[in-house]
């Protein structure tokens, strides 16, 4: 660290003293933690634990696409205590499977990672600031979302209408999810919305708070590090679109208990509301998922190329103008629903506004590579994975913007290709930068990097063989959903199965890594990747002492949006 | 025009590959289809008699067999360039659609890609920590950063010309006397509600795997009754949801509507050849959602006539006319009158009503 404030123990953060070191017994520390950093670890081995569900859930769709007819779904149903020849209760599991891969991976897997992981670990350390603003909020924010999971998970046992579980869509579009699903499923998938929500908004407004109070002095917002800009923005947005979710979702769960019409044309509603008021949030919260990917990819890039993120207002403001527009672009998902002309050449023109700021980032992280002097070490690697599969992503969502063209498009293989080159591919590939990134500054122990090298070419290969020959299902017009398929589409869906099988070897890369750390791991220094890493957190021994930044740091003249570390310059 | 040329050579090879002899078949047997079907099989075969006597008066129709598919995806085993791409058109509209993707949307998102990856694999070669040691401190550079800005707008506004045309060709409206043809979307089939002649409704079940083999048709895709329309006329296809939210989409039309509960979608569709046109519900409506395709069967205008005077209570709009129109005689002569002065309908209005006053 470069300049304290007054009084400050130079030695203070290397050594763990008495009070800065204290930790509470295992049963307070882990279930009602208040530290932003054991809450930060809490959330990414949830996410984990939920990336595993939510991935072997992919797997048993893609071992049932792999080829036509149906094959396991049978087997599924059957391990759920259902009927496993019944039609009906294959084509029901077919629904669930796509729902639960659906909502796992959105809301309890991506999200947590993103925010309430590195977000929280992060931020706090990034902004030199002791904790959270709201620690015990903290605390409720991971623990309903953990309630929502298990309120998810258990929807799955309960019947749903033609068989176990919610089959509705991870959009829960009415009717079929008020009229036509019998039965509790839908209601507990909805209130694990409901928690994991209400988890979110709580998140939100802790970040919102600890990013506008508790920057370390001198700090100004265009002193901010990117990656606490990305979660101010995500907070925002989470803030403003989380409500509507969840009006949306109450109106489903009157509608479906309490009589109430708001989706029902028998009483004067619209199932068409449902989805304006669904998409109101969802396009939001595709930027909440990417945004703070694309903070953390900032940083890891201006880091291994040893220069200052290029454009830092312009790439900050772009962030902030992706979250703006992002609001007033969502019926570009229901461009077949019976929109009238004006509205769709609206949305067509306003979606492709997206692509001038998500442009500028993409131009603004090669222009940072640009004359560095870069090292490959995994994080970079990922980190450049990422670029180019989220401009792949990106450039099939500017087709897909066209209103016109998406009439053929719409609910394809086409956009699924689509939206998982940018999540997938593009928000998954940002966590795992991320992950190696900080691994040994969170946990004080190296990974492999020789792993972390060969699960990000496994992985890259793997997703890769998986999405990309789903452009080509969708062009041909193979819709999304559909557990069975007519035999010219075989050749694709078969070799897709494959790229499943490709990358799911680089999942197990990824925790044979993470036992290499825990049994061979060295331990890292404070600043562990030299002289590009300059911001806060770098300060901090790896991992940091269990309460960091006692005194404030202090950010001083000399310092920039791209260094907060660097000493005083002696003739200064 | 192109890629029509290139389908029809697919559908060729296709056809003579492996429908031909399974389409001889079928078109002994015709089991698997419908109306015109039964009537056929009730002059063949026996049994079937007394499943006739209901329709005796409707007259027989042929339907196409296999070798009039023209709208279905393609298997890498059989064009393994086709299989990649949008299937052949068979709108205007679809061909313009297709023209702007594959000429404007397909270039420009290749090459941005490419130029991407391009610039990352320079910045590999050149800047990396062995080919330069000392790294710039550059972080600001306005000139860039506006080219980087405007040059994107420039692109977006060159597809954007191109869109927004498409739109209004898309949102045209049907003249007032297109014939007009409802899909109502079923948990989990489609019913063809045909409102100007008659008001029958055709119901749409998809067939069995073996059912489908045995006409030739691809699974999953074959129906036992097609959605018969005319080819060449502008149809005015609406949309309605029975139970919950389906949609009607055929890839081969360039053409989507969803069928939502409580309202009526409706969009204009001209088909400019005739053949058989495949398509699913696109829209997740609950567990046979993957099990109700959609067979769109277009025919010339008279031949559609024939085919709607085929189902039950199915009139042609002439002999609608007719009916409305009697006592016939007087206004079959002014029709006369109309058709003197060149004006096609009238001619055909005033045919139909001279039928129907001498049938009277």
């Amino acid at each position: 660290m470069a300049t304290t404030a007054e009084g400050f123990d130079a030695h203070h953060e290397d050594h763990a003293h008495d009070h800065a070191d204290h930790k509470p017994g295992f049963f307070a520390r882990w279930f009602m933690s208040t530290n932003h950093k054991d809450i930060g670890t809490l959330y990414l081995i949830f996410a984990i634990i939920a990336g595993i569900v939510g991935g072997a859930i992919s797997g048993a769709m893609r071992v049932e696409l792999a080829q036509p007819g149906l094959q396991y779904l049978g087997t599924f149903v059957d391990m759920l205590g259902g009927d496993g020849t019944s039609f009906d209760q294959q084509g029901h599991m077919w629904n669930v499977l796509i729902t639960a891969h659906g909502l796992i991976m959105v809301f309890f897997m991506v999200m947590p990672a993103m925010i309430g992981g590195f977000g929280n670990w992060f931020v706090p350390l990034m902004i030199g600031a002791p904790d959270m603003a709201f620690p015990r909020m903290n605390n409720i924010s991971f623990w309903l979302t953990v309630a929502g999971f298990c309120s998810l998970l258990f929807s799955m046992f309960v019947p749903g209408g033609t068989g176990m579980g919610a089959g509705v869509g991870w959009t829960v579009y009415a009717p079929l999810s008020t009229s036509g699903s019998v039965g509790p499923a839908v209601d507990f998938a909805i209130f694990a919305l409901h928690l994991a929500g209400a988890g979110s908004i709580l998140g939100a407004t802790n970040f919102i708070t600890t990013i506008f109070n508790m920057r370390a002095p001198g700090m100004t917002l265009h002193k901010m590090p990117l990656f606490v800009w990305s979660v101010l923005v995500t907070a925002f947005l989470l803030l403003l679109a989380l409500p509507v979710l969840a009006a949306a979702i109450t109106m489903l769960l009157t509608d479906r208990n309490f009589g109430t019409t708001f989706f029902d044309p028998a009483g004067g509603g619209d199932p068409v509301l449902y989805q304006h008021l669904f998409w109101f949030f969802g396009h939001p919260e595709v930027y909440i998922m990417i945004l703070p990917g694309f903070g953390m990819i900032s940083q890891i890039v201006a880091t291994f190329s040893k220069k200052p993120v290029f454009g830092y207002l312009g790439m900050a403001y772009a962030m902030v103008a992706i979250g703006v527009v992002g609001f007033i672009v969502w019926a570009h998902h229901m461009y077949t629903v019976g929109l009238d002309v004006n509205t769709k050449m609206y949305f067509t023109a306003a979606t492709m506004v997206i692509a001038v700021p998500t442009g500028i980032k993409i131009f603004s992280w090669i222009a940072t590579m640009w004359g560095g002097s870069i090292e490959f070490k995994s994080p970079m690697v990922w980190a450049m994975g990422f670029i180019f599969l989220f401009t792949v992503g990106g450039v099939t969502g500017v087709v897909l913007a066209n209103g016109g063209i998406d009439d053929n498009l719409h609910d394809t293989y086409y956009v699924v290709a689509h939206f998982h080159y940018v999540l997938s591919l593009g928000a998954v590939t940002s966590m795992f930068a991320g992950w190696y990134y900080w691994f040994p500054k969170m946990f004080g122990r190296w990974h492999s990097e020789f792993l972390a090298h060969l699960h990000f070419w496994v992985f890259f290969v793997g997703v890769n063989v998986i999405f990309f020959p789903m452009h080509f299902l969708g062009l041909q017009g193979m819709a999304r959903r559909y557990p069975d398929y007519t035999p010219a589409f075989a050749y694709w869906n078969e070799i897709a199965t494959i790229g499943y099988m490709i990358m799911a070897v680089s999942i197990v890369i990824f925790f044979v890594n993470i036992l290499y750390a825990i049994f061979f791991g060295k331990k890292p220094e404070a600043n562990y990747w030299g002289e590009g890493a300059t911001t806060l957190e770098w300060s901090l021994s790896s991992p940091p002492p269990f309460h960091q930044f006692e005194t404030l740091p202090v950010i001083e003249e000399h310092h920039s949006a791209d260094d907060h570390i660097s000493p005083k310059p002696a003739n200064a | 025009m192109e890629s029509i040329e290139t389908m029809n050579f697919g559908a060729f090879a296709r056809k003579k590959l492996n429908f031909l002899a399974l389409f001889v078949l079928a078109a002994l047997s015709l089991g698997a289809l419908p109306y015109g079907a039964m009537a056929q099989e009730g002059a063949a075969d026996p049994d079937a008699v007394a499943v006739e006597e209901s329709a005796a008066e409707a007259p027989a129709f042929d339907y196409y067999g296999p070798e009039m598919i023209k709208g279905q995806p393609v298997g890498a085993e059989e064009d393994f360039v086709e299989s990649m791409t949008f299937q052949p058109q068979f709108t205007d509209n679809g061909d313009y659609a297709l023209w702007m993707h594959d000429a404007i949307l397909m270039p420009i998102i290749t090459v941005i890609s490419l130029f991407v990856l391009g610039l990352l694999l320079w910045v590999v070669v050149r800047y990396n920590k062995r080919s330069n040691k000392v790294a710039s401190r550059t972080s600001h550079n306005t000139l860039i950063e506006v080219i980087w800005t405007v040059i994107p707008v420039l692109i977006l506004v060159v597809i954007a010309v191109p869109s927004i045309t498409l739109l209004a060709r898309q949102y045209q409206s049907p003249p007032e006397d297109a014939l007009t043809i409802k899909a109502n979307g079923y948990q989990w089939y489609w019913g063809y509600e045909y409102v100007d002649n008659g008001g029958f409704e055709v119901v749409s079940n998809m067939l069995s795997e073996e059912a489908a083999l045995d006409a030739g048709e691809p699974h999953q895709l074959a129906v036992d009754n097609r959605m018969v329309v005319p080819v060449g006329v502008p149809i005015r296809i609406q949309t309605f949801g029975a139970d919950v939210i389906h949609s009607f989409g055929i890839p081969s039309l360039w053409f989507k509507l969803d069928a939502v509960p409580g309202r009526i979608n409706e969009k204009m569709l001209t088909i400019t050849e005739p053949g058989i046109y495949y398509g699913q519900c696109m829209e997740l409506c609950g567990a046979r959602h993957g099990y109700m395709p959609i067979a769109i069967e277009a025919r010339p205008l008279d031949e559609f006539n024939a085919w709607v005077q085929s189902q039950p209570g199915g009139m042609t709009r002439a002999q609608i006319e007719a009916q409305n129109a009697a006592p016939a005689v007087q206004d079959a002569e002014s029709a006369e009158d109309a058709a003197e002065a060149g004006d096609t309908e009238a001619v055909e209005e005033a045919e139909a009503a001279e039928a129907a006053a001498e049938a009277a």
